[in-house]
């Protein structure tokens, strides 16, 4: 079996009025993108910063290679906060070079740079990129000293859905190269997307564990039919079928599609607007807390 | 030291391409001084002064002290008065008596004067020459806006620049690199520190320049004292900005400090003759050590042993404050 690149055992983080994170274990395998997944106030940036060793924890321990958080994973962790201003003044390439200054071993500044796409941005102010653009700078920041173990705090919150896919792209080549990504967002699409392992957090606590498919597989063996919720009368919900209401539609989840459109026929349900389709992480969650996710 | 210097570097770059900071930065100094030459730096009233030691409770006795249009001030310290009557604050030292004697400062036109009216009036007093340039205001002054300078731009340099980094969540991510306080709060202090030397030696020559002032003492010894009295000053910012993350509460501990050096510490007057509680509470700011043994040096050609507890004094708080700044930083808002 492989060693753990990064243990959490029995984390606990409590503030004075709540419990942020309330007893969460769990190990991150080397060479794969682990993402911690949920809604706002679920724990997931409280327990990713604890395990960045920027929070302490209230009790409970987190280990990178074996040891307490020290010397040797500050060398050889990237980071990529959710909100991070950089100082005035610095260009891109100076910002870049700042970071590697900080560390004894790394990548060549301009090699980051190409890396991470921002050759044509290496002389520009760094408050003067777009969003898309200010991430790609954390990012390589992040990647400066070649880690072992990239940290990625919801990156592409706030980005448009461009610059969002491009994003995604650069994450996915440097999943290429077999380094540990440990990924907290709240998009689904990015989990599916890139993501080898989950954790689903809800109220500080996990909820769900493991590889995306299997938790689907284990979670909806069937297939998802979804109708508006108007559409759906109240005495449709006297029948035979496991269904799941949100603010707007309604969602039947099935093993036997024939049988099931049967019913609702019989029901005389309106199925004009009837989507059929496969389940995805959102469904896992909607399932799992009965909770829609909270951008 | 790889990690320091990377900081230092970067925040070099950041000072000196925000050009409107480092411009205020050089220009108020010039200007306060320019301003302060042109209102101070005009002819003195045209009235003697005399100082008689012993004081004046024995006026009747002395015909001299009878005189128009002399000013006579009692002194009790006979060294106090001789320095005044040495850069010509007073024009004539007198020790009453029968016969009087008298010290006059032979550079001073307006002691030849006054003595020529206290040999009519006793021509039996006993001359005790001394001699010594007259101090202009201005002269005075000038250690004192180049302290204030200082004051200014350590204090508000430093701490609003470290809380800007700790809200904006620099600190934030610096933190989560090898990066360890110590080196951090070292880069500010070198970064703050060659500024703060570069900026006072500019002034210091090109103003200095500008009202033909000339330092009795050691240039060196005043660059020394300029380093200690800026890291003391730094230091003492980063104490104030080592943990707090509101502007408006380290914005008022600042103006709390500031207000009190500037009136206390003897920027504009000399504390002579202020209340003893009030001279023991301004030795407790670094400033006014600054400023005294700045004096000593520029105005009075005093030496390393003479200003030596001055210098005790800013070594000895510089690693207290910085020791307690270390103690209290905090990389990110609580």
């Amino acid at each position: 079996m492989t060693t753990p690149i990064i243990e959490v055992h029995e984390l606990v983080k409590q503030y004075p009025a709540t419990t942020a994170v309330a007893g969460v274990s769990f190990s991150v395998p080397p060479g794969v993108c682990f993402g911690l997944l949920g809604p706002n106030g679920a724990g997931k940036t409280t327990t990713v910063e604890i395990m960045e060793g920027i929070l302490p924890p209230t009790s409970g321990e987190v280990r990178y290679r074996g040891e307490p958080l020290g010397a040797r994973f500050r060398e050889e962790a990237g980071i990529l906060f959710q909100k991070t201003a950089l100082q005035d003044f610095l260009t891109v390439r100076q910002c870049i070079a700042l970071f590697r200054g900080l560390y004894h071993r790394g990548l060549d500044v301009e090699e980051v740079i190409r890396l991470c796409a921002l050759e044509k941005l290496a002389g520009r102010d760094s408050r003067k990129l777009s969003g898309g653009q200010q991430q790609r700078l954390l990012l390589a920041i992040a990647l400066v000293n070649d880690p072992r173990v990239l940290f990625l705090d919801e990156p592409t919150t706030g980005l448009d859905p461009q610059a969002r896919r491009n994003f995604w792209e650069l994450v996915a080549s440097i999943k290429a190269q077999r380094k540990t990504i440990i990924l907290t967002t709240h998009y689904m699409e990015e989990a599916e997307l890139l993501c080898d392992e989950i954790v689903i957090l809800d109220r500080g606590r996990i909820v769900a564990q493991g590889p995306p498919r299997r938790l689907l597989h284990e979670h909806f063996a069937e297939v998802l039919l979804e109708l508006p919720r108007a559409d759906f009368p109240a005495h449709a919900r006297q029948l035979p079928l496991r269904f799941l209401e949100t603010s707007d539609r309604v969602e039947i989840t099935t093993h036997e599609l024939e049988a099931a459109l049967r019913l609702l026929l019989e029901a005389r349900v309106p199925l004009a607007n009837l989507r059929i389709r496969p389940a995805n992480l959102e469904d896992l969650f909607l399932e799992l807390t009965g909770t829609e996710l909270r951008p | 030291m790889r990690r320091l210097l990377s900081v230092l570097h970067a925040r070099n770059l950041e000072f000196l391409r925000d050009r409107s900071t480092l411009a205020f930065t050089l220009l108020l100094p010039v200007m306060l001084i320019i301003g302060m030459g042109v209102i101070f730096g005009g002819p003195e009233r045209p009235l003697f002064k005399v100082g008689v030691l012993g004081g004046l409770e024995d006026r009747a006795a002395q015909p001299f002290l009878a005189e128009r249009y002399i000013e006579f001030v009692g002194m009790r310290e006979r060294a106090d008065a001789l320095h005044k009557l040495t850069h010509q604050q007073i024009d004539l030292l007198l020790d009453p008596g029968h016969p009087s004697g008298y010290w006059v400062n032979t550079d001073s036109p307006k002691g030849y004067i006054v003595e020529k009216l206290l040999l009519a009036a006793e021509p039996d007093a006993q001359r005790r020459p001394v001699s010594g340039a007259a101090l202009r205001y201005v002269d005075w002054l000038f250690p004192g806006i180049l302290g204030m300078n200082m004051m200014f731009s350590c204090l508000f340099g430093v701490g609003y620049v470290v809380l800007r980094y700790r809200k904006s969540g620099f600190l934030k991510r610096l933190h989560a690199t090898p990066l360890t306080a110590f080196e951090f709060l070292s880069a500010q202090v070198l970064s703050r520190l060659g500024l703060i030397v570069f900026v006072t030696a500019v002034l210091y020559v090109g103003v200095g320049a500008l009202i033909r002032f000339h330092s009795a003492g050691s240039v060196l010894l005043l660059a020394l004292l300029a380093v200690l009295g800026a890291l003391s000053m730094i230091a003492l910012g980063l104490t104030i900005a080592a943990r707090f993350s509101s502007e408006e509460l380290v914005g008022g501990i600042l103006n709390l400090l500031t207000w009190p050096m500037m009136l206390l510490s003897g920027i504009w007057f000399s504390l002579e003759g202020a209340p003893r509680w009030v001279q023991w509470v301004a030795h407790i700011f670094p400033l006014t050590h600054i400023l005294d043994a700045a004096r000593a040096v520029m105005l009075d050609g005093a030496g390393v042993a003479q200003i030596a507890p001055n210098l005790a004094f800013l070594a000895l708080t510089t690693l207290a404050f910085l020791a307690f700044g270390a103690w209290s930083f905090r990389w990110r808002i609580d």
